[in-house]
């Protein structure tokens, strides 16, 4: 469904992705982990048509991608934002922020659509008109998922979903993502810090470091601890808790 | 809405009304948004300097709607044997040189004043916009021509610039509203730019651009309502410059001709007589310097209901 082949991407001086090579088939999750500033995120904004300026191939659906997308592409691939108080529109309602999308891509039936994605993401329609500073976190979260969902996507690209919301919260978030992806066939990219998010959602994993995968392995490989690049047990380490110990090993090395 | 049917209607629809428009859930767009005006009424009416202006400019308003009851003889009928009245029962602010009644020209004048005001305001506040938003959205050559447009303008005093346009179009209020508008502009479209380009790469303008809107769209439907609270308060705050202006050109006989009755050169021909009937120029003097502080300070009260960031 998804593959990228010797993608690079380079800011200014700064080369931030730097070949990534992956696949991902149909109705798989994908997972994407690694430190800040390792260039997770700008290999999404790139796959969403984000970021133009970008080398490499990207095959989304078997088609090739281009820089600037048409705007059929958007229907059948949609991204969640990691924070949703920067993605909702401030002074758009909940139905504004659903019904533009189709409104956008001329589809009719708004408002019963409108009623049945929100009933989806668990948002009632006692939520329909009210503006997004009337929402808690994971209720805008909620909308922001609702919104990717109305176009009925194919593929779904998640931007550390849940970085920004309460532990709580998170689970609520995650556990709405596994079984809306079960319902909708979703392809999806998790991007994430969290490897303990990471090995709940993915079917497959990539470990990235400095703009590179530096190791691509199952779910199944994590739980058992098959990891064998170094910076992959140090990720691994670190997300069982703070341990004194590796702390301060990390702080000399 | 409950008990409309009442006896005692307006009694009991009140606190329905109330609740309808404090409700915890809203049940349609209309409720949403009034709910938000609501709410931002309450927070004016919370300011007292803004309520004052806002009920002076009411005033003005009623005054210039109710000039024919007002002045029903108009404000050009003279009468030489009644020069010069100093202010009395019968002319509560005077006659002038021609012995028209000082309160039927102030009262007629009040709709020059604000005919222009709110015409420009209806011709920079879209200009400005669109100017803006186009720099600030596009970037590049587009925000490089039209900033460097946009800085020719600024560039000159405002009455400087509109006394010269009136010098080449020609005396007159028409004219004048033209030669205001094309000074007024810049100052909207650097704000609209500014506003622009610290919201363009937000994530929710990144959402709709990854749903396929056109970037006329984006502008239209997504950044201009984010544009528009601090483009209205500076257009408010701008209408005392506008005024001022206006009156500055009919004082130098460039904006509205005589016989109308425009503040600006009703003070100016006052002049002559400063020192035996002060009254002349006073008045309307006084008229101006009101209305351009109350603007002012409604001005100033919306801008504390209007920031987005407060909510």
């Amino acid at each position: 469904m998804i593959a990228v082949r010797d993608l690079r991407v380079s800011f200014a001086a700064a080369t931030v992705v730097d070949g990534v090579s992956f696949h991902v088939p149909p109705e798989e999750m994908f997972g994407l982990v690694g430190e800040s500033g390792c260039g997770k995120s700008t290999v999404l904004r790139v796959l969403c048509g984000l970021n133009p300026a970008w080398s490499g191939q990207i095959v989304i659906g078997g088609k090739a991608m281009s820089p600037v997308r048409d705007r059929a592409f958007f229907k059948d691939v949609q991204m969640v934002f990691q924070d949703p108080y920067g993605s909702l529109h401030p002074r758009h309602t909940v139905n504004t922020a659903l019904t533009e999308p189709l409104a956008i891509h001329g589809i009719g039936g708004a408002d019963g659509r409108v009623a049945a994605v929100l009933d989806q993401v668990g948002l009632g329609g006692a939520f329909r008109y009210r503006y997004p500073h009337q929402l808690s976190g994971g209720q805008r979260q909620r909308l922001a998922i609702a919104r990717a969902l109305i176009l009925e996507p194919k593929v779904l690209l998640l931007d550390e979903p849940t970085s920004a919301l309460d532990v709580s919260v998170q689970a609520e978030i995650l556990n709405l993502l596994t079984d809306l992806r079960r319902q909708r066939n979703l392809t999806c990219i998790l991007v994430s810090h969290d490897l303990a998010v990471i090995a709940h959602m993915c079917d497959r994993i990539g470990v990235m470091q400095h703009g590179r995968i530096v190791e691509e392995l199952t779910a199944d490989q994590l739980n058992e601890n098959a990891a064998r690049h170094p910076y992959t047990i140090e990720l691994l380490a670190a997300s069982r808790g703070y341990d004194r110990a590796l702390g301060e090993r990390l702080a000399d090395e | 809405m409950s008990g409309e049917t009442h006896p005692l209607g307006n009694v009991t629809r009140a606190p329905g009304l109330r609740a309808w428009l404090t409700a915890e859930v809203t049940a349609s767009p209309r409720q949403a948004s009034l709910q938000r005006l609501y709410y931002g009424w309450r927070r004016l009416r919370n300011n007292p300097t803004a309520m004052a202006a806002l009920v002076a400019l009411a005033c003005l308003v009623a005054v210039a709607i109710l000039a024919p009851l007002i002045a029903p003889e108009g404000y050009d009928e003279q009468n030489l044997a009644g020069r010069l009245l100093p202010p009395s029962g019968a002319h509560w602010f005077g006659t002038d040189d021609l012995g028209r009644d000082i309160l039927a020209r102030l009262a007629w004048g009040a709709r020059i004043t604000l005919m222009i005001a709110t015409l420009v305001a209806a011709i920079v506040a879209p200009i400005g916009l669109l100017v803006g938003t186009a720099a600030g959205y596009f970037g590049g050559w587009v925000d490089a021509v039209l900033m460097r447009v946009n800085d020719v303008f600024l560039s000159f005093p405002s009455l400087i610039l509109a006394l010269g346009f009136v010098a080449a179009l020609g005396p007159g209020i028409r004219n004048a509203i033209i030669a205001i508008s094309l000074t007024a502009w810049p100052p909207i479209a650097r704000l609209a730019r500014a506003e622009t380009l610290t919201i363009r790469n937000a994530d929710y303008i990144a959402a709709v651009r990854i749903q396929g809107a056109s970037a006329s769209r984006i502008i239209a439907r997504h950044i201009v309502p984010m544009c528009l609270p601090s483009v209205i308060v500076r257009i408010t705050l701008n209408m005392a410059g506008i005024i001022l202006t206006a009156a500055g050109l009919g004082f130098l006989g460039l904006g509205a001709q005589p016989p109308m009755p425009e503040w600006g050169a009703m003070l100016s021909a006052g002049r002559g007589h400063l020192t035996g009937a002060w009254w002349l120029s006073a008045v309307p003097g006084a008229a101006i310097l009101i209305t351009s502080l109350a603007f002012n300070l409604l001005g100033d009260g919306l801008r504390d209901v209007l920031d987005p960031r407060s909510e």
